[in-house]
């Protein structure tokens, strides 16, 4: 056993410290351990073709988990076409090829990478966890230090189980108080974005801490986590709780007896301790938040729903953004047509998401002129969501209830926006064209997605759900 | 890993904007391949070219006094968003050796120092001039880690020393790390529980 550390520590120097395999020094970054890999078919075929190219086994295939999610259909009406379906094929081939666990579509626990990991129990409290993506920060919502890699990593990581990295800086968002009726996780991590902006984090892993984090669900606390890299921060984090365990006991890979009794022992050792000190600290009071919309084309570029379309004053940036949206400085975001409703992607498409958004549509329609999309995160939740008659209260509405997947997040499986379509989307980014060349992103939560749909424009859904 | 790189000397081409995305660097629809040859046609693909795939005049790449720069210079907060490595695979299949701004995603810093394309982080004041100023050539010297401008002005930047190394060297991170098979052993005898077996 090694000493009692001197120095109060934060659960990331804890998830640090316990996966060195060789210590960093001025000359060599650490060698760190991942326990668990996940990969999909956009951004590993390349990192197959090196270790194939240098006769390299994947070290640790019992630590690999594989699935599909970026291209692939969600509905048969819209075919991801055939350089996409190539891409699933050499997934398929890889994982044969090399041993590894692989939940292809068709399985009943195919679904989002950062949605299935929790889903299944495979992202665990005190784990490293990388993926690549960069929305691997969804599973530090469980206490794992989790970031995205580059298709060089996963090739690292494929053929040595470890990474080259430097230990990031600690940073704390504090944030107490208690987030308003109407007012959800994702209002919350749109409101932090808003405020530290899209690089406020770059260099740091974000602890979120207080009363307001500890009253979310695992689920909310996934959807703060996931959009860390909105913030410039590769790695977002909750200490884990009685929350956190509740949420995976049972779970298919979650430990089971007394190795379950052990590991939450294990876990419980994980908080960041009092007195630890971080290299940055925020503070909020979640009291006083509101529903969020963005209005740019940056996810930091955004204001509470009642507010109004702000004034460049000299910024380019901003300027060009909203010329791209063609929005006016001083217009209310209340009221702007839409013309596409997509709720979805690793940030909002679990089950607690799509029954927000059901509330929303129980016993409305769908605005005229508007299509509106519902894409669970797994096919473990569309099962769920259908089991509730979720799916009914969409199809009633008139919405697409499709098959599981990334879909209109980023637009590359066919579901995308046509130029100068505006949406509002619970998704995770709002870049140009992220939707579909020439489309425009309004992002916000499932109410607010949902709220839209039934209006046709953007509505403030505590309006229309007391 | 590529080869070697101990310096880039050349013209600057600006692409204006701060928070350039990995989505208008290569967007998300040309990610369906499997290899990383060619990604540089479809280099700021939404921005170069109108949606008939004709050229927008406007673009600076498409201007003749782009042609041939192997330096970006490109606004803040460049590479941010998915960690897509085909960004910086498309920037060098275009002709780019180096990017300039004073800020980088992380993950994109780290994915050009792994294809040994070289992110030189600069100052404000640096960064605004070579924004605003007409283009020149500049020499990015990654042994002595200064960035020389056109007027002969020297501006260091920071540059991790291992990635120098391995810039300088050619060296590969995946070799360095299976020269560690032993330590990566030793850690998954020692190292606590297993975290789950996949049999389940």
């Amino acid at each position: 056993m090694s000493p009692v550390p001197p120095h109060p520590r934060t659960l990331l120097d804890k998830l640090w410290d316990t996966h060195v395999v060789s210590t960093e020094t001025a000359d060599t970054p650490a060698v760190l351990y991942i326990d668990l890999h996940l990969i999909h078919e956009v951004t590993s075929p390349q990192a197959f073709a090196l270790l194939r190219e240098r006769g390299l086994k994947v070290r640790r295939p019992d630590r690999t988990v594989a699935t599909m999610d970026h291209a692939i259909p969600t509905s048969p009406a819209v075919p991801a076409g055939p350089e996409a379906a190539a891409q699933v094929a050499a997934l398929e081939k890889n994982c044969r090829d090399f041993g590894i666990t692989l939940f292809p579509v068709g399985n009943e626990r195919q679904g989002i990478v950062h949605v299935i990991g929790p889903e299944l129990g495979l992202t665990q409290p005190g784990m490293t966890i990388v993926c690549g993506d960069s929305h691997t920060s969804t599973h530090g919502a469980l206490g794992a230090l989790a970031f995205g890699i580059g298709t060089s990593e996963v090739g690292h990581v494929l053929g040595t189980q470890c990474l080259l990295q430097r230990k990031p800086k600690a940073f704390a968002f504090e944030i107490d108080g208690r987030l308003p009726a109407g007012v959800t996780a994702k209002d919350l991590i749109l409101a932090l974005i808003a405020r530290i902006g899209t690089a406020g984090a770059t260099g740091h892993a974000v602890e979120y801490r207080g009363s307001a984090v500890r009253a979310l669900s695992m689920e909310e606390r996934m959807t703060v986590c996931n959009m860390s890299i909105e913030a410039g921060a590769r790695a977002g984090m909750v200490a884990p709780d009685d929350v956190t365990f509740e949420y995976l006991a049972g779970r298919p890979y979650s430990p089971q007896g007394k190795a379950w009794d052990d590991a939450v022992a294990r876990w419980r050792r994980l908080p960041t301790e009092d007195g630890a000190s971080f290299d940055h600290v925020e503070q909020i009071d979640a009291s006083t938040l509101e529903p969020m919309i963005t209005y740019g084309t940056s996810p930091g570029m955004g204001v509470p729903i009642g507010g109004v379309v702000p004034h460049p004053n000299g910024d380019a940036s901003l300027a060009k953004a909203l010329r791209y949206m063609g929005l006016r400085p001083g217009q209310p975001l209340l009221g702007q047509k839409v013309d596409v409703v997509f709720i979805g992607s690793c940030t909002n498409s679990r089950l607690s998401d799509l029954r927000q958004a059901a509330r929303v549509f129980e016993g409305r329609k769908v605005a005229p002129g508007v299509k509106a999309l519902v894409v669970p995160g797994s096919q473990q939740i569309k099962k769920e969501a259908e089991s509730e008659g979720l799916d009914r209260i969409f199809r009633e509405a008139g919405a697409e209830w499709r098959e599981s997947g990334c879909s209109m997040c980023l637009a590359m499986n066919g579901d995308r926006l046509e130029p100068g379509q505006y949406a509002v989307s619970t998704s995770n980014r709002n870049f140009e064209g992220r939707q579909g060349a020439g489309g425009r992103t309004f992002l916000a939560s499932p109410m607010t997605a949902a709220a839209a749909a039934v209006t046709g424009r953007i509505a403030d859904a505590r309006e229309l759900v007391r | 890993m590529s080869a070697a790189v101990k310096e880039v000397r050349s013209r600057t081409v600006v692409v204006p904007g701060d928070n350039i995305d990995t989505d208008q660097i290569i967007p998300a629809r040309f990610l369906v391949t499997t290899t990383r040859e060619g990604l540089g046609a479809r280099l700021f693909n939404d921005w170069r070219y109108d949606p008939a795939g004709q050229p927008r005049p406007d673009f600076v790449l498409n201007r003749p006094e782009a042609q041939g720069a192997r330096i970006l210079v490109g606004g803040r907060n460049f590479g941010c968003g998915s960690s897509r490595e085909h960004a910086v695979w498309a920037l060098q299949d275009y002709g780019f050796a180096a990017v300039i701004s004073d800020s980088f995603a992380d993950i994109f810093r780290g994915n050009a120092l792994k294809n040994g394309l070289v992110p030189v982080q600069v100052s404000s004041n640096i960064h605004q001039h070579l924004l605003t100023s007409l283009a020149g050539e500049v020499l990015v010297d990654v042994e002595a880690t200064i960035l020389t401008m056109p007027d002969g002005t020297k501006a260091p930047f920071p540059l991790e020393p291992f990635a120098r190394y391995c810039l300088l060297n050619g060296v590969d991170e995946l070799q360095f790390l299976l020269s560690k098979g032993g330590e990566i052993a030793k850690y998954e005898k020692s190292s606590g529980p297993e975290p789950w077996r996949l049999s389940s």
